[in-house]
């Protein structure tokens, strides 16, 4: 990029933030752990492009299946990441993309299942340069 | 943005209810709105909102974007389908422009 944006001034996305967030995606319910498996970096040297896969546990039929994710960073100006949706089509809950970190912090996938069940993992990622467009 | 150019990897062949992996890259910088230029004003947010992927009109896979996706987005995801038939995949940017790409499929 030609230009060299200044360092973002804004605040960082509070902790109770991203607690509303989960709790808009799950209407209220608290996730319980297990059947999703969130894998991160431990230690990401370029915040700008930061791979994460989620996985879950599920039969993924008409019936049974994995309905969305959504992925949430505690420490970016605005928690929301992305919201996954799947269908018994997908065969398979799992996908992965690329994400920005604005410096080191949590990240947090909410698995909803199509029964309404909501499961969550977390991790924490070390970032080394933040990707906050700074 | 008109020079967004999709990428996708998609096996062209499968058997019946085999879980296949396929793979999306679209060419797109993903202003966040977060960054400033050099006289101190905001760069507008410009990004891909939406991605979806269905197999003959049927929802595969969808994805709701914030400015937190990286550059360049990649999608990497599963699919199982019980007949040959085609995959469109749809990109929707900020500006209302929508980005599609196709691939076929041969189950046996």
């Amino acid at each position: 990029l030609a230009v060299v944006a200044g360092r973002a001034g804004s605040a960082h996305a509070a902790v109770d933030d991203t607690e509303k967030a989960i709790q808009d995606f799950t209407g209220g319910k608290s996730p319980e752990t297990g059947r999703i498996r969130l894998t991160a970096p431990e230690i990401a040297e370029n915040g700008n492009t930061v791979p994460i896969s989620v996985d879950v546990e599920s039969p993924m039929t008409a019936e049974d299946y994995v309905a969305s994710v959504l992925i949430l960073a505690d420490g970016n100006p605005n928690p929301d990441v992305a919201t996954l949706h799947f269908t018994p089509m997908s065969g398979s809950a799992t996908a992965t993309t690329r994400m920005r970190l604005a410096k080191t912090q949590n990240v947090i996938a909410v698995a909803k299942m199509s029964d309404g069940s909501v499961f969550m993992d977390k991790k924490e990622v070390k970032v080394t340069i933040g990707g906050c467009g700074g | 943005m008109s020079n967004a150019k999709p990428r996708i990897k998609v096996p062209k062949t499968a058997s019946k209810d085999e879980v296949i992996t396929i793979k999306t890259l679209i060419s797109h910088e993903m202003e966040s709105g977060q960054r400033k230029d050099k006289d101190g004003n905001t760069i507008p947010r410009k990004i891909i909102n939406r991605f979806t992927c269905t197999f003959n009109g049927q929802e595969v896979f969808s994805c709701d974007l914030d400015p937190a996706i990286a550059a360049n987005p990649y999608f990497e995801f599963s699919a199982k389908v019980p007949e040959s038939g085609t995959f469109t995949f749809e990109w929707v940017d900020d500006d209302g422009s929508v980005y599609s790409d196709k691939a076929e499929i041969e189950v046996s």
